[in-house]
């Protein structure tokens, strides 16, 4: 896979392997505690669902019993670029108030929550549907104890503001903390994993620099089974998937008749 | 009881009358106001917008209003700028339409957005970048033009205008009416191209996305094209409503006639200039995402007919009516003309901003529906309300048509 990002620093993503994946949810959970999301009394209207990294799961559409499922976790992307080659992601271009920006440093897509206006241009920019607005005021139900488990090192969101996965940057700032009070002006690939990459029980979710060749990732990404998700509409994202099913490929993107090609003979 | 601040020589209803006919109204502005009140006060999930559709109804009416609302501008330039002397008959019901539009349109972002009181946000924090910004500060810089524009219309009431110093401003205002028009056609320019630009620049949404000329999309200048083709329409319908109410002749022939021939000719130049869009969209974008034309058209509500109804029905058809001088001279079927061309514009606007979202771009995504809520009918119509209420306000105490009193003689 050719190298298609001009950064000359670090440039953090993540690679999930669709084979492994069984769809347990744990990644939604674990990134849900860890990130402070506002939860509702009633969270059966998903559309107002506020999911940083969203679980969809997928079909290859055949009848019994050749059926097959796969799952498909979807964070934020932290795309590149926004598409026509302009150096913005598709939401930090259109945003009206600068509240999202790309770390040119970290190859990061932050989001500040006291900047945001609450306008949705953003949302409507995303093709992966990765950002979500709060439609309530934040509510952390004190009867279930759930106040108890907020962390003190992620600002809870406001309501009428946007909010999206941040690759748990919080851990990045409390690595570097760690590593400057150690002398140390580098961090270690263990130091710095996403909430969703440390609770995943298959171990499917790989973390760390793309750019850095003694990473996993980087090594990953390399692979012929990996692939990122809606790839031709050339936004760069920094989330790479692992699949040998052909038709779990074939679902990530968008094909005119005859343009997939196949990775395997079968499946 | 309001006869002395009533335009002299002309005839109007009792004040009872006219307060009895306003009632539906002030029925819309209560119903708005009580939706905004629960917008403000509990937030936007008291509307149906959600994650999937991030713009929704209000959006629609704000790109509709503004764009119908774009009589103003044009007829302003076509009248101080190029000098056709006889739109001077209908530039004034013009601007206050214009007004209307777009003021309404500012009230309803307003609550639109998840933090009003952080809206100067945009200003301050503005990214370059972004065309909602670009929206922003010209319809914000438009709207104070707009209000120059309808003072000296205001300080023409029979009681202000008795008023030295008032007359001296509003006479002195209207010398130099030239200069607001001028800056009118100019941000007006660019802030329809801009909300084009807001859609067309959506590269990840190939539905809305657009090829373009350096950092605009096409879409940029086919809604400056769209708008100037339909605003004038819509002053005319408008004009031709307030004759229909008042059962008088308000706007001589001639000013009408110009302003259909104009948009006649505007409307097929953008109607050639879309069917050319269309076709590099569906040859161009479309296949680079791996999609075909019909991907869009095979889920939910929104079919092949919104492209048959948006560019023929409402597009060719009334083109060509508004071209032909024996149709437009027809008064009803210039009426219709008049109405499927704004209606088609309507459309454009609603099908970049409701399909665009409501199509998924990931395969394995499905397709979401949206029906407003009633609070949600309740702001987009209380501008309807509001409209027709400072419309019928300004034709009652103000000289807005200037040849009313010519052409209604009181015997």
């Amino acid at each position: 896979m050719k190298k298609d990002h001009g950064h000359v620093g670090k440039k953090y993503g993540m690679v999930i392997d669709l084979d492994k994946c069984t769809g347990c949810g744990t990644c939604m959970t674990a990134c849900a505690a860890e990130n402070n999301v506002s939860v509702r009394k009633d969270e059966s209207d998903k559309e107002r669902s506020i999911t940083w990294i969203q679980l969809y799961q997928i079909s290859n559409g055949k009848k019994f019993p050749d059926t097959r499922y796969s799952y498909f976790p979807r964070p934020c992307m932290h795309c590149d670029e926004d598409g026509r080659g302009g150096h913005h992601p598709s939401c930090v271009s259109v945003c009206v108030a600068s509240a999202t920006k790309l770390d040119p440093h970290t190859g990061i897509v932050s989001q500040i929550y006291t900047r945001c206006i609450g306008c949705r241009y953003c949302q409507a920019a995303c093709p992966f549907d990765a950002r979500y607005f709060n439609w309530w005021d934040a509510y952390f139900p004190k009867e279930k104890g759930l106040e108890r488990y907020l962390s003190p090192d992620v600002s809870p969101r406001m309501r009428g503001v946007i909010e999206k996965c941040s690759f748990c940057h919080h851990r990045l700032m409390r690595a570097k903390n760690q590593a400057y009070a150690e002398g140390r002006r580098e961090i270690e690939e263990h130091e710095y994993i996403t909430a969703c990459t440390e609770a995943c029980p298959v171990q499917a979710i790989t973390f760390g620099d793309l750019n850095n060749p003694k990473h996993k990732v980087h090594e990953l990404i390399q692979l012929p089974t990996a692939f990122r998700l809606l790839e031709r509409l050339n936004t760069k994202p920094k989330v790479y998937y692992l699949s040998t099913k052909d038709w779990v490929r074939r679902l990530a993107d968008n094909y005119r008749p005859g343009e997939f090609k196949r990775l395997s003979k079968g499946s | 009881m309001d006869s002395p601040i009533l335009p002299e020589g002309v005839k109007r209803c009792s004040l009872t009358t006219f307060l009895i006919l306003l009632l539906p109204c002030f029925a819309l502005l209560a119903w708005g106001g009580l939706s905004a009140v629960l917008c403000l006060w509990k937030g936007l999930n008291q509307t149906n917008m959600s994650n999937v559709f991030a713009f929704a109804l209000w959006i629609v009416f704000d790109l509709a209003v503004i764009a119908l609302g774009a009589g103003a501008f044009f007829t302003g330039f076509l009248t101080y700028i190029i000098d056709r002397k006889e739109l001077k008959n209908i530039i004034n019901a013009a601007v206050i339409i214009g007004f209307i539009c777009y003021s309404g349109a500012m009230a309803m972002l307003g609550i639109d957005i998840g933090q009003p009181i952080r809206g100067w946000f945009i200003y301050w924090h503005a990214n370059i970048h972004s065309m909602l910004v670009e929206v922003s500060f010209c319809i914000g810089c438009y709207l104070i033009v707009l209000i120059i524009e309808f003072v000296p219309i205001i300080f023409e009431n029979r009681k202000l205008n008795e008023i030295k110093p008032i007359r001296l401003i509003g006479h002195n205002l209207h010398e130099i009416m030239a200069v607001f028009a001028a800056t009118g056609a100019f941000l007006s320019f660019f802030h329809q191209g801009s909300l084009g630009g807001m859609f067309g620049v959506l590269y990840g949404r190939p539905f809305a996305a657009r090829e373009g000329f350096y950092i605009w999309p096409w879409t940029f200048f086919l809604f400056i094209l769209s708008a100037i083709a339909c605003g004038p329409c819509f002053t005319i319908l408008c004009t031709k409503l307030t004759e229909f109410i008042s059962g008088k002749k308000l706007v001589p022939d001639n000013a009408i006639q110009t302003l259909a021939k104009i948009s006649g000719w505007l409307l097929s130049f953008y109607i050639v200039l879309k069917i050319i869009d269309t076709l590099g969209w569906i040859y161009g974008v479309v296949p680079r995402a791996g999609m075909t034309f019909m991907d869009f058209y095979r889920e939910g509500p929104y079919g092949v007919w919104l492209v048959v109804c948006e560019i023929l029905i409402c597009g060719v058809i009334p083109a060509v009516m508004l071209m032909i001088p024996r149709i437009r001279q027809n008064g009803t079927w210039l009426v219709v003309a008049g109405i499927l061309n704004c209606t088609g514009i309507v459309i454009n606007r609603f099908v970049f901003i409701v399909v665009t979202l409501a199509i998924p771009v990931m395969p394995f995504d499905r397709f979401w529906s949206y029906v407003p809520t009633w609070q949600e009918w309740g702001i987009g119509l209380a501008v309807l309300g509001y409209g027709v209420l400072v419309y019928a306000l300004s034709y009652r105490y103000l000289p807005v048509f200037p040849k009313e009193k010519e052409l209604n003689i009181i015997t």
